[in-house]
């Protein structure tokens, strides 16, 4: 390869997303008056003007092959002046001013295998991360887990018949890249087993000191091992973070028996009625079952039923839980509870019941 | 044409209604063979249980520290195909908005160099192609730089990429201009952005309202949450229809109220907009009867990250509220100027006194909320807290000497 590439732009910043709005967007920036939801995901923005924008929102799987891309931008071609956007929740957006294009869009997109929802309350898309796709400290596969668990919700993504809002998100191990600590319900990978130290490698390729002040529990100590600067690693001190892996590639932690997921439940970030809060443990470990974790999707469709069933409106889970109280919600969902449930990291003690306001039904 | 390899679990993944990701790889795998080479190794990892990545590696392109992550496979010798799979992150527009005709062009260079994947989009913001060589990353970001002007995201120690909420583009609720913020951050941080010189990750986001759309509170170091300070925006007549549509405005929206501050007689709405906490759960209950107020703006509130390596935290209030009027010139380097002063006093204590791998939400932890409000010059104030401490061990830094003045009035 002779050719001499030409050199890149350093530091020109993305484009301006002026370029990128339609008209419609640019006639009514900041004067937008109401929305309605019109069906399924379908709904107006109406401004202060009296100009209506239409929004067609399909589901799709993140991971996105540049086909499916060009089919997209096509469809927007075809029928919202090739204007699109993606959401925080990994939905495309078709931005619409012809009403009479609603229909024929949203019949494409279905027949494309694209399903139209998740507006209101409805199951929106999971947000999730790699897993075994791109990540070399993935405790679980992300891409595969949120198919199979979207395939049993996709039906509350295409209709509006829920309570109120459910955000369900997937981190595959706790570095937690799509920070799912604040979801309705977290699907997270966990490791169960310390790093296996390679001996070998610890001191050619990483720094000892590092190591050790990467540990949360100081349970990494300095060792000389067959005569070479190494270190061990106390096992009853090791809460499997995975964190001296990350700054160091000879303490692999993946475990291919061990390795599985865990789900949290009553996070959410909204200050809608009540504050910004974590999600809670609800089922401490499951094994890993490729390809389609039923226990996984078991336990999330217990969640999501019993919610569905019992949550006044608007209640989000951790609204419903915090009402009927945890221990109906582990007598409910027949989850079991176990001491891994009670914190025992810092500030553990915040968490602990300190009153006798307890129900006895 | 590449070969599909035989993936017996993966098929499993492509039945079922929800759009397959199994089938996207396929699709990219018609084309690449790189993609091909990934089927072949997730179904190894599909039957082994384990990922066969290898922990990072240092590649990138001339002039920057971030941007590109490296990825090399552990079946390299039986897979050569996906020897390599690097990720490029490319910097997204404000609100993830595209036309058509951009994305086929960003179609075009992927599919030149890469493995027809992508994400769209990563957990931070960027749009993210998945899987390439080392040797065609520098055409990539000369073809995408020079050709469609998109520059490359934030990886590793640096100011991550900044994202944020649809904003004013089309939404009603947009208290600030999310749009023009977080590309003004973008322009004015390049250099924070591409080249890693923090002591560890720093994310921003920009909500619009208090609903939150970016989940900034819970995934940015600083978090931008739009709200107001003035009445909410009552339309009577459109909350009498919702009323008459069957909205039980009693039950689900007034006792709904967190700062109780409503009231409905059946007929009428009243609003103590003095007790009202900001929620948005009236405006989201009623979107056509109810707005935020006239007098917009936001909250500041810093330090949200994911449980690596002290636990997780959310962000807290630093700035009750701030006004943050958008500039004519969207780059303009004079615009916000206390959201900059924040920000910059903030990454100087971070730089001086952070520990490596140490994010500021623990940071603060450490040193403490009233060490890091005195070292950055920033005044104390109760909007910051949830309540005040119950502990006695106070820090207590003022004192009198015997024989001071005051020590008379002291003890009286």
């Amino acid at each position: 390869m002779a050719e001499t590439i030409r050199p890149a732009q350093t530091d020109i910043g993305p484009p301006h997303y002026e370029k990128f709005l339609p008209p419609v967007i640019k006639a009514n920036y900041g004067t937008w008056k109401y929305h309605e939801i019109l069906k399924p995901g379908v709904m107006v923005h109406v401004g202060e003007s009296g100009d209506k924008l239409f929004t067609v929102r399909c589901g799709s799987p993140r991971l996105l092959a540049t086909e499916t891309i060009r089919l997209f931008a096509d469809l927007a071609t075809k029928y919202s002046g090739g204007y699109l956007r993606w959401t925080s929740r990994n939905n495309v957006e078709f931005l619409l001013t012809d009403q009479a294009n609603i229909d024929p869009l949203i019949k494409e997109l279905q027949a494309a295998g694209y399903p139209v929802g998740g507006i209101g309350n409805t199951i929106s898309n999971i947000v999730h991360t790699q897993g075994w796709v791109h990540c070399h400290s993935a405790a679980t596969d992300a891409s595969g887990v949120v198919k199979a668990v979207m395939d049993e919700m996709c039906q509350h993504f295409e209709k509006r018949q829920m309570p109120g809002k459910i955000r369900i998100a997937l981190a595959c191990c706790l570095n937690m890249c799509g920070a799912v600590h604040c979801s309705d319900i977290a699907i997270l990978g966990i490791h169960r087993r310390p790093p296996v130290v390679n001996h070998k490698d610890v001191n050619r390729i990483c720094e000892i000191p590092t190591i050790i002040a990467s540990c949360p529990t100081a349970a990494i100590r300095p060792a000389t091992v067959d005569g070479i600067p190494s270190v061990t690693i106390d096992e009853e001190r090791c809460m499997f973070c995975a964190n001296c892996y990350t700054v160091c590639p000879a303490l692999p932690i993946n475990n291919g028996l061990n390795d599985g997921i865990s789900i949290w439940v009553g996070g959410k970030v909204s200050n809608a009625r009540t504050e910004p809060t974590m999600s809670k443990l609800a089922v401490a470990y499951l094994d890993n079952d490729p390809p389609r974790w039923p226990a996984v999707v078991e336990s999330v469709k217990t969640i999501v039923d019993l919610w569905a069933a019992e949550a006044r409106p608007f209640e989000r889970v951790g609204e419903w839980i915090e009402r009927i109280g945890w221990p109906a919600f582990f007598a409910k969902t027949g989850f079991e509870f176990t001491k891994h449930h009670i914190d025992d990291f810092k500030w553990a003690g915040t968490t602990f019941r300190r009153s006798t306001h307890l129900r006895y039904a | 044409m590449a070969d599909i390899p035989k993936t017996p679990l993966l098929d499993e993944l492509m039945e079922g209604p929800w759009p397959s990701f199994v089938r996207e790889i396929k699709k990219a795998a018609k084309k690449s063979k790189t993609a091909s080479g990934l089927l072949a190794q997730l179904e190894r990892s599909y039957t082994d249980k384990i990922s066969y990545w290898k922990h990072g590696g240092l590649v990138g392109v001339k002039g920057y520290g971030g941007g590109v992550i490296g990825r090399y496979s552990f079946l390299a010798e039986q897979i050569p195909d996906v020897a390599h799979f690097h990720t490029i992150r490319l910097n997204q527009p404000s609100g993830w908005f595209y036309t058509s005709e951009v994305l086929h062009k960003l179609c075009d260079v992927w599919e030149k160099y890469g493995s027809c994947l992508t994400n769209m989009h990563g957990s931070t913001g960027d749009l993210v192609l998945l899987g390439c060589r080392t040797e065609v990353l520098e055409r990539i970001f000369s073809e995408v730089s020079n050709d469609i002007g998109f520059d490359l995201g934030g990886s590793g120690s640096d100011m991550r990429t900044p994202s944020c909420c649809v904003g004013p583009a089309r939404c009603e609720w947009a208290c600030y201009d999310t749009l023009a913020l977080t590309y003004n951050l973008t322009m004015r941080y390049q250099s924070e952005l591409h080249r890693p010189e923090f002591q560890y990750k720093f994310k921003i986001k920009s909500a619009g309202c208090p609903n939150d759309c970016v989940a900034s509170v819970a995934r940015a170091d600083l978090s931008i949450i739009g709200t107001w300070r003035d009445a909410i925006q009552v339309n009577a007549d459109a909350v009498g229809e919702y009323a008459s549509k069957g909205l039980n405005i009693a039950r689900d929206v007034v006792n709904r109220c967190p700062g109780r501050c409503m009231e409905w007689d059946g007929k009428a709405l009243a609003i103590d907009d003095k007790s009202c906490v900001h929620c948005m759960h009236c405006i989201n209950a009623m979107p056509k009867a109810l707005a935020p107020g006239k007098d917009r703006g936001a909250a500041i509130l810093l330090g949200a990250k994911a449980p690596i390596i002290e636990g997780a935290l959310l962000s807290s209030v630093m700035i009750p509220f701030i006004k943050l009027e958008a500039p004519e010139d969207p780059a303009d380097e004079d615009a916000y100027p206390e959201l900059i002063e924040f920000i910059e006093k903030t990454w100087e204590f971070w730089n001086e006194h952070g520990k490596s791998r140490e994010r500021i939400g623990e940071l603060i932890q450490r040193v403490g909320m009233g060490t890091f409000l005195e070292e950055i010059d920033h005044e104390p104030v109760p909007e910051m807290i949830s309540a005040p401490r119950y502990n006695p061990y106070v820090f207590y830094d003022e004192y009198y000497e015997e024989g001071e003045e005051g020590e008379e009035e002291e003890e009286e």
